[in-house]
């Protein structure tokens, strides 16, 4: 099993993330996390999916039918070598006066933000890798957590290349 | 599907008609419809009104260049297109209204996506404003037919209309052809609008691929030339590409055999002598041992179906594969390719033939002596047969035999799903492309009276026989009126052998012939439910309930019965004589015929059967 980034550009319309997701759970693929937004263009939209592949269903059957669907612009793995990825979590822990001190250094340690404080909780906001996050939870965990929120992991190439240049001059010359 | 309950319907006043140039109009939605209808092409739309979809109707009366046809059933309306499609290359189009209309397309257009089939298919939708309001004959159809369109669209604006039904028609002929839905909502289609023609596309994440790569063609040439034992594996992309021509000449070219697919017959001649006959689970011993013994599969429109491979991981264990098709999910998919090469058919065909005249040129040409006199021997030892039932009862394979002999010029043959669909592949000769209608990848039982009916609406110059069988028949034949209203003079063959045949084929075979709910005819020997169970004592007549032939004459046509052998080639003629009127041939058949050759359902290809217990002797011994 091994995880893998696709950015997707497609064309911002309506119903167009129900084909892609349709796709991956009929062509047998479990999507791990998923982020919709936009782009610097209006038009496009672009989706991050992280897949789950297992080993005899090769990821590049599920990029071609992909491919194929007519709103989709672009696809690109993102690696992890050459890409930054990023998530987002809202974490509710319980605190007290004496346990808030320590939340607080916690977060101050993970760069991270505390963003409501109640007497009985802070609620934490926290954005980066995968393994940051999860560090950061396994802290937060004997504090108990409340709840729990976040993102699909969103990201983007490292370098200068943008990989909607070439989409844009498309999506320019059908208009 | 009527309108009950949504309320009247409002015509709007029609607009004077334009001049032809330059072509802008001030219309309705409704009437740009059938003007873009009228401006893509499409000159039979086989359909139903119905509330939602009513507006279209009213411009549709007008019109002098849409040829409605009125069927009966809305899955009669998309295999008829589908049928029309197959026969004649152009864009079938079919229409229905919303809700129940709609569904009643789910199932020909997952069939013409399995087939490739260029399709539109044109579904009134409730009001905008209604949608999702769960009102009167709403359904979400295009979330219904996401995974069995090539795309669809839902248009709520009736400006957007005549852009998206080009688009439409772009998609669904261009590329890997396949079905696309237009899904417009009963507002868009009332509201006024201007029609302005030819529109201007928005695809921008459509770019079919069609040009092949020139190192990958001349790597396909290369093995060609260097292979001991190649093997044409041509699919119905190369009918679709309209490549037939180009295959023929690369065959001739390379002296390579050539299989074609249950899709692809008629793509190359069956009299050819480099034609070795279809692949698969009731193909040809030649053409299954051949692709199983061969060093180079070339692959030509084809997707390594199930039913061509058996068992996968011993499909043509030595061969190398060069596999070309224009969709490129195709390949690799099934079967690891050597050479991959994304392109239409025709063009890859035409590239390859340049490559190899190269090769040939450069001295290198394919030697295949041996691998034909190993071939002959097969074709000569295991030819397609059958036996002719020892009580004088017809046989089905005869039938359909005497059928495509006695057949005109040019004859279209449509098949339903089963036994009756096999014998029709093996026991007709298929000289030229676009000659045989049926339902392959969906397996569609009942596909055959609308396709054949849909086929003739396209090319009425040719005589079409629709090879149906008895439960088939029993799904789709209320077209029959369609065709005996609206002068569409089919001619049906129902191979009667009272039994969903193929089915209980499988239950002689692997079930120890417990005949569970198999059998149609009307007197089940056996039976404390309704259905024989277990071996029959009395033997069947065929299906008597209903009789088809009182049938056939309720519903407008001509009803002939044939129960006897020596009558045969009588009432084939008397049938093939009749063209003024659909025809119905009633031919009672024996029960027990079998499909052969034939390779189980997850066995390997190396196990294909000749008949039942006969396994060919390939000298595996001193071969593997």
């Amino acid at each position: 099993m091994s995880k893998h980034t696709l950015s997707v550009l497609v064309e911002n319309k309506p119903g167009v993330l129900a084909r892609i997701t349709a796709l991956f759970s009929r062509r047998g693929f479990n999507i791990d996390s998923l982020a919709v937004g936009t782009t610097e263009h209006p038009d496009i939209s672009r989706i991050t999916i992280v897949v789950n592949v297992i080993e005899d269903l090769p990821l590049e059957q599920v990029t071609k039918q992909l491919n194929k669907l007519v709103n989709v612009l672009k696809i690109v793995e993102l690696e992890p070598s050459s890409a930054v990825h990023r998530e987002l979590v809202l974490v509710k822990v319980r605190a007290d006066n004496e346990t808030r001190s320590q939340i607080t250094e916690i977060v101050r340690l993970f760069r991270a933000k505390t963003v409501d404080v109640s007497p009985e909780a802070v609620t934490i906001e926290a954005t980066g890798g995968a393994d940051k996050l999860e560090a950061l939870l396994r802290m937060l965990e004997p504090f108990g957590i409340k709840e729990l929120v976040q993102s699909g992991t969103i990201a983007i190439g490292r370098g200068a290349r943008s990989i909607t240049d070439r989409s844009l001059r498309a999506l320019d010359r059908s208009a | 599907m009527t309108e009950q309950a949504t309320g009247a319907h409002h015509p709007q006043p029609r607009a004077p008609r334009a001049a032809q140039q330059p072509i802008t109009e001030h219309v309705t939605g409704a009437q740009s419809l059938i003007r873009s209808l009228e401006e893509v092409g499409a000159d039979t739309v086989f359909g139903i009104p119905g509330g939602a979809i009513l507006p279209a109707y009213d411009p549709m009366f007008d019109s002098k260049r849409v040829r409605h046809i009125l069927v009966r059933h809305e899955q009669g309306a998309g295999h008829a297109a589908t049928g029309y499609a197959q026969a004649t290359g152009k864009v079938g189009v079919c229409m229905a209204t919303s809700g129940p209309g709609a569904t009643n397309l789910v199932t020909p257009i997952a069939d013409a996506h399995m087939d490739s089939v260029p399709l539109v298919a044109i579904t009134g939708q409730v009001n905008s404003k209604s949608i999702g309001t769960d009102a009167f004959q709403e359904a979400d159809i295009c979330g219904i037919t996401m995974p069995i369109t090539k795309h669809n669209f839902l248009v709520t604006k009736a400006e957007d209309i005549p852009r998206t039904i080009a688009e439409a028609f772009h998609i669904a002929a261009t590329g890997r052809p396949g079905p696309v839905l237009v899904d417009i909502a009963k507002d868009a289609l009332q509201a006024q609008t201007v029609f302005s023609w030819p529109p201007q596309l928005d695809l921008p994440g459509y770019r079919p691929v069609t040009k092949p790569h020139a190192k990958q063609i001349r790597e396909a040439a290369k093995l060609i030339v260097q292979a001991k034992r190649p093997v044409l594996y041509v699919g119905g992309g190369v009918l679709k590409a309209r490549a037939t021509e180009e295959l023929r000449i690369l065959a001739e070219l390379t002296g390579a055999p050539v299989a074609t697919t249950l899709m692809a017959l008629g793509a190359f001649p069956d009299s050819h002598p480099q034609h070795v006959g279809m692949p698969g689970m009731h193909g040809s011993v030649s053409a299954v041992t051949a692709m199983q013994k061969a060093d180079l599969l070339v692959a030509l429109g084809a997707r390594f179906d199930d039913r061509v491979t058996g068992k996968v991981d011993t499909f043509a264990p030595f061969a190398k594969i060069v596999h070309a098709d224009v969709d490129p999910a195709e390949i690799g998919k099934i079967r690891a390719a050597d050479v991959p090469i994304v392109g239409d058919a025709r063009e890859v065909i035409a590239d390859l033939i340049v490559a190899i005249q190269a090769e040939h040129e450069a001295g290198r040409r394919g030697d295949y002596a041996e691998w034909w006199t190993q071939i002959d021997s097969w074709r000569k030892t295991y030819p397609l047969g059958y036996d002719l039932p020892e009580d004088g009862s017809l046989s089905p394979q005869q039938v359909i035999e005497r059928i495509g002999k006695l057949a005109p010029k040019d004859t279209i043959y449509a098949a339903g799903v089963g036994q009756h669909q096999m014998w029709a592949s093996q026991f007709i000769d298929y000289e030229k492309p676009y000659t045989w209608l049926n339902s392959g990848g969906a397996g569609t039982m009942g596909y055959a009276v609308p396709a054949a009916m849909g086929a003739k609406a396209g090319m009425p110059e040719n005589t079409v026989w629709a090879i149906d069988g008895d439960g088939c028949f029993q799904m789709t034949n209320q077209e029959l009126v369609t065709c005996a209203l609206n002068n569409i003079p089919i001619k049906v063959a129902i191979i009667n052998n009272g039994a969903l045949g193929m089915v209980r084929q499988w239950q002689t075979l692997f079930y120890n012939e417990r005949y569970s709910n198999t059998v149609l005819h009307s007197g089940p020997a056996e039976s404390n439910s309704g259905s024989a169970a277990g071996k029959q004592k009395a033997e069947s007549l065929g299906t008597r309930t209903p009789d088809f032939v009182k049938l056939a004459e309720a519903m407008g046509c001509v009803g002939i019965r044939c129960e006897d052998p020596a009558d045969l080639d009588a009432v084939i003629e008397k049938a093939n004589s009749i063209n003024d009127r659909t025809v119905v041939v009633d031919f009672i058949c024996h029960e027990d015929a079998m499909v052969w050759p034939m390779v189980a359902a997850g066995t390997s290809n190396d196990e294909v059967m000749a008949a039942r217990g006969v396994r060919p002797d390939f000298g595996d011994m001193e071969d593997d």
